[in-house]
């Protein structure tokens, strides 16, 4: 399953005490740093937990995100929380549950090894010793380090992980109150932050007459924010948007007319770093394709919501964050208080796809809590604050130049990719981010964001490296440090656009040479895992027998996820009339060892219609001078009624390690719809939202 | 103008003076505490914060309250009352139809909707029901699937 080595999070959070305890008779506490965002992680790592520790699942208690308690385990992003929190909490309760079996043996005055534990009591063959973690680990001293030298469970052992244990998140998530939004401690206020309507724009003039009209609210002014609190939701909102409707702001990016087309980013300001991989061959023939994806909102269907209290010079903060650990770090330092001051503790939101307008919101809270002490300040934005002050995902142009050799091998690859930031995160490389900071009294003015580094997974830069075996791969990344909008972390960070840019060049040369696209990518990929998810996918498509016609056509795309995740090979099917209809999927992935098999698919197939909507109708507008996407009609995403049918299989080796899967279709199925409906059209359109009226456009100056 | 407004809310009565034109939502939410109901867009055009009136799937966020007047109000608290849940909530943990959760409120009211005047509903009545609901996980193939398991199992069929 996972190494037994120590993964960072258990080297930076090596304690074993603080990844669980005892302490409550009958259950065990497991702490973990990762969130719970709708992707059933709690749910996966507790199945990991009650293995190692042959406790049942009821028996466990899950504590996460809180810098009061938990480990500090960066952000929840990158389909890496399996990896990483599920492979510290795998050994930490394999270390536990060897010292608890090796306690008992002493008492008992017998080797360890004639010991067993099942459902948290210790076994003497058949016979209960009376013993079990309770009585034990009091004794125990779990303060020390974790070693990770405990064997940890064989997966012919595995009895939880491996099986669709239901989510433990869900029921309240039906009739209950478990999110944030729903929190409402005693002496509660209502607060609203007027956002400025550009990027950096600075509040300069507000018109506070208009509050005459508006009792019982009162206007909190700091520095340049200002904010509306009250005992009343309703008459907090209005008063908040009767200000913003009179206030003027001076300043900022200027998303101007036609800045919202990726196409743009070609002619601003860019840095240029070149990486060469191995070298060109012979080169008798080269084409040149553009692919682009333009800016996206995150589109949470909740509006972002923070909770904070300032009391007895400490500050509380109660957030949907994706990282809590990061967040205090960068509150501390916009406002000027130590680490040490400042708790922030996670509470559920609703979905979560990246940096969305959760720290923000955070943010807002706190500046409001400052201002007024003992009182607790809930902060909620509106839906046009969501879908326009939060960051936004990097719009992107992705160009492949590819020379081919006589046999149409691709001896000469090129990507030029052309981006701004995806990792304008709070505490990323030490700054705040957080998009009030810079009207703050004293305000914080965060150094130009680089992009994350390709150590790091890479921003723009994620997938640029095709898996394919080309002799030759040249990545030339333009990177544009003063976008119009704000960018930052959203699924798949530049995989999606590389993907698509990849894929859709696959299908370009094998027109070129005549070939099927499957068989034109199976002839230029080595590596097993690659092969047998490409081959799966055609295989359940009917690749090779059905035929495209009347406007229906199959596309195919594969991708492995930062080329270290699950393998994914995805079939398209769409029917082109007046707008492309995305009908059915068929997609084979292979992510080894999956610890919940239906949360898995759910994950899959959610990244799938997600991706499917930025690549069909997704697309952040600008109009006068401001974001005028505004709204879900104004920024339309995929409804019940064009959800495709889509049927997945894992054909991964279960005796492998666990491969992350939240982020790896929304590439592969980008690129599928694209090959889809160049296949249904017989001409090819690289510039997503797919649109009917883009289409009909592109086609149009195509001529 | 200020008003006190008759509520009958899952069968429960409430009375509740407030400003008549007061969105539905917002005295579900912060002055009953009937939290199942969510705020998502204030728009009508997500669907989170779906209620039933009068049996007929109507948007909380903008519903005044004198329009409530002596109504019966629906909301996801009710299919948790009772002995045993709704076959809607058996349904969609069943399919474990969901990934965040913060539509599932208002989708579940419009499928109960459309099993009351509909209890074996085609597929397309199902997509027809939920359209005007929005869900950003992408969770919608496990929720039509749940739709129709609670079909069948309100008529008596096995799971």
């Amino acid at each position: 399953m996972i190494a037994n080595t120590l993964p960072a999070s258990l080297s930076q959070n090596p304690r074993l005490d603080h990844w669980l305890d005892f302490s409550e008779p009958g259950h065990v506490t497991v702490r973990t740093g990762k969130v719970e965002l709708g992707q059933g992680i709690l749910t996966a790592l507790a199945q990991i937990a009650a293995d190692e520790l042959d406790v049942p699942m009821a028996r466990l208690r899950l504590v996460s995100g809180d810098t009061r308690t938990a480990p500090a385990e960066g952000y929840t992003a990158g389909s890496l929380s399996i990896q990483q929190s599920g492979g510290a909490i795998r050994l930490v309760c394999a270390e536990v549950r060897a010292k608890v079996l090796d306690a008992a043996a002493a008492q008992l005055g017998c080797p360890s090894a004639a010991l067993t534990l099942s459902a948290g009591a210790v076994m003497r063959g058949d016979s209960p010793t009376g013993l079990d973690y309770w009585s034990i680990a009091p004794r125990l001293d779990l303060t020390g380090d974790a070693t990770g030298s405990a064997p940890v469970k064989a997966h012919g052992e595995l009895r939880v992980v491996g099986t669709d244990v239901p989510r433990l998140d869900l029921p309240a998530k039906i009739g209950g109150a478990p999110f944030i939004h729903d929190l409402a401690p005693a002496g509660l206020r209502h607060a609203r932050m007027l956002h400025p309507p550009r990027w950096g724009a600075l509040l300069t003039r507000l018109d506070t007459a208009v509050l005459q009209r508006h009792p019982g609210v009162e206007l909190i002014r700091h520095g340049h924010l200002a904010a509306v609190l009250g005992d009343d939701e309703l008459a907090v909102a209005a008063a908040a948007e009767a200000l913003k409707a009179r206030a003027i702001w001076t300043g900022g990016a200027v998303p101007a007319d036609g800045l919202d087309e990726a196409a743009s980013l070609r002619n601003m300001p860019t840095d240029i770093t070149r990486r060469d991989i191995g070298t060109p061959g012979t080169v008798t023939r080269r084409f040149s394709a553009a692919y682009s994806r333009p800016y996206l909102a995150h589109g949470s269907i909740a509006p972002s919501c923070a909770l904070a209290q300032w009391s007895a010079d400490r500050l509380t903060v109660w957030t949907h964050s994706q990282g809590v650990t990061l967040l205090r770090g960068a509150l501390a330092t916009a406002l000027r208080l130590s680490p040490a001051q400042v708790d922030v503790i996670h509470h559920q939101g609703a979905g979560c796809y990246g940096h969305n307008g959760a720290d923000d919101a955070a943010f807002d809270a706190a500046v409001i809590a400052l201002q007024r002490p003992d009182v607790p300040v809930r902060l909620l934005w509106s839906r046009a604050d969501e879908m326009t002050a939060a960051p936004f995902g990097a719009a992107m142009v992705v160009q492949v130049d590819a020379g081919l050799d006589a046999d149409f091998r691709p001896t000469e690859w090129t990507l030029n990719i052309w981006s701004a930031s995806h990792a304008r995160r709070p505490g990323i490389n030490g700054a705040v981010h957080l998009n009030g900071a810079a009207a703050l009294p004293e305000p914080i003015l965060d150094p130009l964001a680089p992009d994350l580094p390709d150590a790091a997974g890479g921003g723009a830069n994620r997938n640029a490296v095709a898996l394919y075996d080309f002799p030759h791969q040249r990545i030339v990344q333009h990177f544009v440090a003063q976008p119009p909008v704000r960018t930052s972390s959203m699924r798949g960070l530049g995989a999606f656009a590389n993907t698509l840019a990849i894929e859709g060049a696959m299908d370009e040369a094998a027109e070129l040479a005549g070939m099927d696209p499957v068989t034109y990518r199976l002839r230029h990929m080595s590596d097993p895992r690659a092969r047998a998810v490409i081959e799966a996918a055609a295989r359940m498509s009917g690749w090779f027998e059905g035929a495209d016609g009347n406007g229906r056509a199959k596309g195919f795309a594969f991708g492995r996820y930062k080329n270290v995740a699950a393998y994914v090979g995805l079939v398209a099917e769409v029917e082109v009339d007046e707008a492309p209809r995305l009908t059915r999927v068929w997609c084979a992935v292979d992510a080894g060892l999956v610890i919940n098999p239906d949360g898995a698919r759910n994950q899959v197939e959610g990244g799938i219609i997600q991706g499917a909507s930025w690549a069909l109708k997704e697309q952040v507008r600008f109009a006068e001078g401001a974001i005028a996407t505004a709204d879900w009609d104004s920024y339309p995403i995929l409804r019940f009624s064009e959800i495709p049918d889509i049927e997945t299989r894992f054909i991964g080796d279960p005796r492998s390690p666990a491969l992350g899967i939240g982020e790896v279709t929304q590439g592969p199925i980008g690129a599928a719809i694209c090959n889809a409906v160049a296949r249904a059209l017989g001409a090819r359109v690289r510039d997503l939202p797919l649109t009917g009226e883009r289409i009909a456009a592109a086609l149009l100056a195509e001529g | 103008m200020m008003r006190t407004v008759t509520l009958h809310i899952n069968g429960a009565t409430h009375m509740v003076t407030a400003d008549e034109d007061t969105p539905l939502l917002h005295v579900l939410r912060n002055t009953l505490d009937l939290k199942a109901s969510r705020f998502g867009c204030g728009l009508e055009q997500c669907g989170a914060c779906m209620v039933l009136v009068d049996g007929k799937p109507s948007y909380a966020c903008t519903l005044s309250l004198w329009q409530c007047a002596d109504t019966a109000i629906e909301t996801a608290e009710g299919l948790m009352a009772g002995e045993t849940p709704h076959p809607l909530v058996t349904a969609f943990l069943g399919e474990q139809a969901g990934q965040c959760g913060y539509c599932l409120s208002g989708i579940l009211m419009s499928a109960k909707a459309l099993l009351t005047h509909t209890p074996t509903p085609q597929r397309a009545e199902i997509i027809a029901a939920l359209e005007p609901h929005l869900c950003r996980c992408g969770a919608q193939p496990r929720m039509v699937q749940a739709v129709e398991r609670a079909a069948r199992a309100m008529a008596g069929e096995p799971a």
